[in-house]
């Protein structure tokens, strides 16, 4: 079994059977993460880049552990800012990563359809590790993976994204992926914060938390990036954790114990209350863990295909 | 010298010109004989075996970027006149968001002092507001003076009512129109049109409504000021709409269209390719219908290539940090016949209106006539040869087109204006 396509750009176009593939391979890799030694020969020799213009902390590490973990030779290049600030274009960058043989990029962007520009410049793999409000497509693997470790499959699951769906990258790559797997999706948040045709995908919108608690399965809750624009699409954050917030008080009155996700980092006291966020019912730290297998499961399987 | 443009066919809608089969003999620019040219008249001149092909009145785009001044890296007036008479075009005018913006006599000055010699006559539209910044009026009576046709604070609209409203009020005076690059700046700054596909490709969305809302306030002013507003590049299904009520109720506005918002859509944004990032944005099936229908109805006046050169370098970026605007006087005779005229979406003349005839009277030039003692002013049209854009020939300093290597119907042959043919790339005193 090997993966159709040799790059990971988005969820969009990833069939079932990949989905699958790289799920069950995970769970391979999370045995292997248990093991005293973590190490895996698998990619030696193989030179990964990851090549962040935007900063990140978990996606990266996780990235760059998952790397390690199977022997890969992995180098950083952290870009501050847009190439154009130093003069350079993306396109001179990446042939310079070009010209040092590299096997595959993982790319971080701020701006959509980079990782797609960069399969039209370089042989290597690409992966997007994010690219703008786009794609993260191995967060929503990992988020498939979380459930699917928890309920036991993926398939017939209603699964509500609450939050900010316009300005999240994390968003698109779970609906399609999870459509993909035969769940049923809708999103929940404010009006402002739901693209104006997303029903157009298929996808349910509501905007009453109680009822996605009620409706759902799971709530793979957004963070509220507060440090970009997010302040600018309601009225403030104490009306947003009034009406979208999730704390104990609100799922008992709904009286449902719901599997709850999130991406990371958490606005403790907006989008989860704190008592949510370490509580028993989520699994939220353990997405981290697992992200690191579903990560190391992508990079073997496009790194091993001819 | 004696030039003879033998069995051609002449179609001035302007003059209800159409015949078929005759020959022109052209001395010293002007026409000096059209109809049957006995062997006396044929003596001596240089002939061109043109037969099947039309003579119009010379193209007009009336929205082209030349970058001089301040981006000559990217087009200078020379090499955006070269890209014009490529593409068919005996003249153009040119927006001022130059560096300095045209607001002085001097900046038309010296754009008219670079093309004095050029086939290609250049008219250039002044900054309706001081360095365009919607705060100040521009000298416009000056402007007039030094030759500029329309005024537009182009790339923005002008920023508010007040302003817009002394705009149209002074520049009444001369009878010269106001041409609006329509966008709410509040509702601006997106990379593409607002759809399905913005949310699928991740990118920051442009709605129609931010065109819709400046066409709708102009619309208001231009009725209130009674003065003449022209909406540049119009893209969206209710623009064209509010453009075509606004025309029945007899208020002075008038419109044009890009080739690329009648050619494309937002799909093609898809590649994430830089080419197709411009402003307005390509729209959706439903908006490129509306405009089909406004060119069909009359309500959208002219075709205009919105020519906007950039340099590889800037068009190379990602999608959402790259300027907006493609270049488009070398591909806009192709694209207009292929889509419009093979489609049969207008009819030859209607053509000839579009992109010779109307234009010209929005901005008050005369049309050229196609008369026994009139000056020559002519492009030679060949509507059905079928050629392929390679964005490596072309004329422009610029190369940013999303339309390299497609297959066109239609396509300029030569052109006489000012003493000169140009044919086969080349320019001859004749």
């Amino acid at each position: 079994m090997s993966l159709s396509n040799r790059h990971l750009l988005g969820m969009r176009d990833v069939p079932k059977e990949d989905i699958q593939l790289i799920l069950d391979t995970a769970t391979t890799f999370r045995e292997v993460l248990e093991r005293p030694i973590k190490k895996v020969p698998t990619l030696q020799g193989k030179s990964i880049v990851n090549l962040f213009y935007e900063s990140s902390t978990r996606t990266r590490i996780s990235f760059e552990l998952a790397e390690k973990r199977l022997s890969a030779d992995s180098i950083n290049f952290a870009v501050s800012g847009s190439s154009v600030s130093k003069g350079e274009t993306l396109k001179d960058t990446v042939k310079n990563i070009e010209a040092m043989k590299v096997d595959m990029i993982v790319v971080r962007h701020a701006a959509a359809g980079v990782p797609l520009m960069l399969t039209k410049i370089s042989d290597a793999n690409v992966i997007n590790a994010g690219d703008g409000i786009h794609e993260h497509p191995t967060q929503a693997l990992l988020d498939m993976y979380s459930i699917r470790e928890k309920l036991g499959k993926l398939e017939g699951l209603k699964v509500c994204i609450v939050g900010d769906v316009a300005h999240s990258r994390v968003a698109l790559s779970n609906i399609y992926g999870l459509k993909t797997m035969g769940a049923k999706v809708s999103v929940c948040g404010p009006s402002t914060m739901i693209p104006k045709y997303l029903d157009e995908l298929g996808v349910n919108v509501i905007h009453n938390i109680d009822e996605a608690i009620q409706e759902n399965d799971v709530l793979n809750v957004l963070r509220i990036q507060l440090e970009r624009k997010a302040r600018e699409y309601f009225p403030s954050i104490r009306e947003y954790s009034q009406y979208f917030g999730i704390d104990r008080e609100r799922l008992e009155k709904n009286g449902k114990d719901i599997l709850i996700l999130h991406p990371g980092p958490i606005n403790r006291g907006v989008e989860l209350s704190s008592e949510i966020a370490d509580g028993s019912s989520q699994i939220i730290l353990q997405q981290v863990t697992n992200g690191v297998a579903v990560r190391m499961a992508v990079l073997y399987l496009l790194g091993t295909l001819n | 010298m004696k030039v003879v443009l033998k069995d051609v066919n002449l179609v001035n809608p302007d003059q209800k010109l159409n015949e078929k089969d005759v020959s022109i003999l052209i001395e010293d620019g002007k026409y000096k004989k059209i109809g049957k040219l006995t062997e006396a008249d044929i003596k001596d001149a240089k002939i061109f075996e043109l037969k099947g092909k039309f003579v119009v009145p010379g193209l007009f785009d009336m929205h082209v970027h030349l970058r001089e001044p301040g981006r000559e890296d990217e087009e200078t007036v020379i090499t955006g006149c070269n890209a014009a008479a490529n593409g068919g075009f005996t003249g153009i005018a040119c927006m001022p968001n130059t560096e300095p913006a045209i607001d002085s006599a001097e900046v038309v000055t010296l754009i008219k002092k670079q093309s004095a010699k050029h086939l290609v006559e250049v008219y250039p539209i002044g900054a309706a507001t001081v360095d365009r910044k919607g705060e100040l009026l521009s000298p416009m009576a000056e402007l007039k003076d030094a030759g500029v046709v329309g005024f537009s604070d182009d790339g923005v609209a002008i920023k508010t009512a007040a302003i817009l409203k002394r705009a149209l009020e002074y520049a009444r005076m001369f009878n010269l129109p106001i041409i609006e690059h329509c966008e709410d700046e509040s509702l601006a700054g997106g990379a593409m049109n607002e759809s399905i596909n913005s949310t699928l490709l991740g990118l920051p969305p442009i709605p129609a409504v931010a065109e819709d809302l400046i066409v709708m306030r102009d619309i208001l002013m231009a009725e209130y000021a009674d003065a003449k507003v022209h909406i540049a590049h119009i893209s969206s299904k209710k623009s064209v709409q509010m453009v075509r009520d606004a025309k029945k109720k007899g208020i002075k506005v008038t419109a044009e269209v890009t080739p690329h918002h009648f050619t494309l859509t937002d799909d093609a944004v898809k590649t994430y390719d830089p080419n197709v990032k411009m402003n307005p944005p390509l729209r959706t099936r439903a908006d490129v219908e509306e405009i089909i229908a406004g060119l069909k109805d009359g309500t959208i006046d002219c075709i205009a290539s919105d020519h906007a050169p950039h340099s590889l370098e800037e068009k190379e970026m990602e999608f959402e940090y790259a300027p907006n605007g493609i270049i488009g006087l070398e591909t806009q005779v192709g694209l207009a016949f292929t889509e419009l005229y093979h489609k049969k979406v207008l009819t030859f003349e209607q053509m000839i209106e579009k992109l010779s005839i109307n234009p010209r009277k929005i901005l008050n030039i005369n049309i050229p006539q196609i008369k026994e003692g009139e000056l020559v002013n002519i492009t030679i049209l060949d509507p059905d040869v079928i050629w392929t854009v390679d964005k490596t020939k072309f004329k422009s300093k610029s190369v940013n087109t999303p339309f390299d290597k497609r297959l066109l119907t239609g396509k300029s042959v030569a052109l006489i204006n000012k003493n000169q043919i140009f044919i086969d790339g080349k320019f001859e005193l004749i």
